[in-house]
């Protein structure tokens, strides 16, 4: 903070490679370059760590496996066998959101998932997913989603709109949720590491917060990205089974 | 056609492993999580805190467009201020009624609609 450094500055998005094509800034951003490198990440952990199947895994191996089951178990435990086919995007939204969760914890990362836009992005890809899976499934039948079984009629006109907008907020607080616990973790990781330097040799008693605060933000890593899947889950169990 | 026996062999010992668990279906470690709620009282309370004002916002965002579209002065914000909020505290209480993190109807099955899971067992994705 000395050097003029804000909290905030480690959320700012940097052009590495400007790019442009006509007038649209397609620019490998800071952000763009940790996405990448969140899915390359994940590729080679997936991959190599399948390279040589044995019937009795070893460490690396067992941790894919691990993976795989915990998320296959979540699937079948929250949707059901109607759930098998959404297991791909599900599997993919989890190791996307916790891998950038991790590297994001690495010293001088950049934590994606701390930025609104990339968190209601993929909350918009579920919500409208899940919609349109709905729609297709249960055609005009999924209008009934909005008024509660056993309703009189003229209760209608005030609880569809209070039902309608409680469906439209799933995506808000779908991403609000993932991105405000990163925002504030990081946050509050900068402001305590800054009163280290400030506080000179009474620095160890931030320090030793600051250790302390780290592993619970890689337990806020795992967890905001299990809350995301397991929401992501229940949505998709709404669509498919509707009530 | 060699791998056909240890499968068998692995599906009876998968068989033996839940007879030991006591369980008949479930597995694994998602089970003990699901249910209950991750996190601390903080986690609950920024649940609470996210859930209610998120749909307080999606309110006041219909309520300014539908406003600037009709032209009808504040008041049709000022009455999906209202129905945000009414939104937001049945959000909560589906939430706290431990219907799970899920904002619509999960009470269970309904006797009213037989259609759907009956649709759904004739897909049958097994295995």
């Amino acid at each position: 903070m000395a050097a003029g450094q804000s909290p905030l500055s480690q959320f700012e998005i940097k052009r590495w490679v400007p790019i442009e094509i006509g007038d649209v800034d397609v620019s490998l951003t800071n952000s763009a370059a940790f996405m990448v490198l969140t899915v390359v990440a994940i590729g080679v952990f997936l991959i190599l760590g399948m390279r040589r199947p044995a019937i009795v895994p070893g460490r690396w191996q067992s941790m894919v496996e691990l993976s795989y089951v915990f998320i296959a178990n979540l699937v079948k435990d929250t949707v059901g066998t109607e759930g098998r086919p959404y297991f791909p995007f599900i599997f993919t939204v989890f190791m996307f959101v916790l891998v950038g969760n991790l590297i994001g914890m690495v010293p001088y990362g950049f934590t994606f998932t701390s930025h609104i836009i990339v968190t209601f992005t993929m909350a918009m890809v579920v919500f409208l997913g899940v919609t349109v899976i709905a729609l297709i499934k249960h055609k005009i039948h999924f209008f009934t989603f909005f008024m509660p079984p056993g309703v009189p009629l003229i209760m209608a006109p005030l609880l569809v709109p209070i039902e309608i907008i409680s469906y439209l907020s799933r995506p808000m607080s779908l991403s609000v949720r993932l991105f405000a616990n990163m925002l504030a973790g990081h946050t509050l990781l900068k402001v305590f590491a800054g009163f280290v330097v400030a506080l000179g040799l009474f620095g160890v008693f931030p320090l030793a917060f600051v250790v302390v605060l780290t592993g619970l933000e890689i337990v806020i890593a795992f967890l905001q990205a299990f809350v995301f899947t397991i929401l992501t889950c229940l949505y998709l169990n709404d669509a498919l089974h509707l009530h | 056609m060699s791998d056909q026996r240890p499968e068998k062999e692995l599906e009876e010992l998968d068989a033996r492993l839940r007879e030991a668990r006591g369980k008949p279906d479930r597995s694994g470690p998602a089970t003990g999580a699901e249910n209950s709620t991750p996190g601390s009282a903080l986690g609950l309370a920024m649940r609470v805190g996210v859930e209610l004002v998120s749909a307080l916002a999606i309110g006041v965002v219909i309520g300014w467009l539908l406003d600037r579209w009709l032209g009808t002065g504040p008041w049709l914000m000022v009455v999906f201020i209202l129905l945000g909020s009414a939104a937001g505290v049945l959000n909560v209480y589906r939430m706290a009624r431990g219907f799970g993190y899920a904002v619509g109807y999960n009470q269970g099955p309904d006797p009213g609609q037989d259609q759907d899971p009956g649709d759904d067992r004739g897909t049958g994705i097994e295995g």
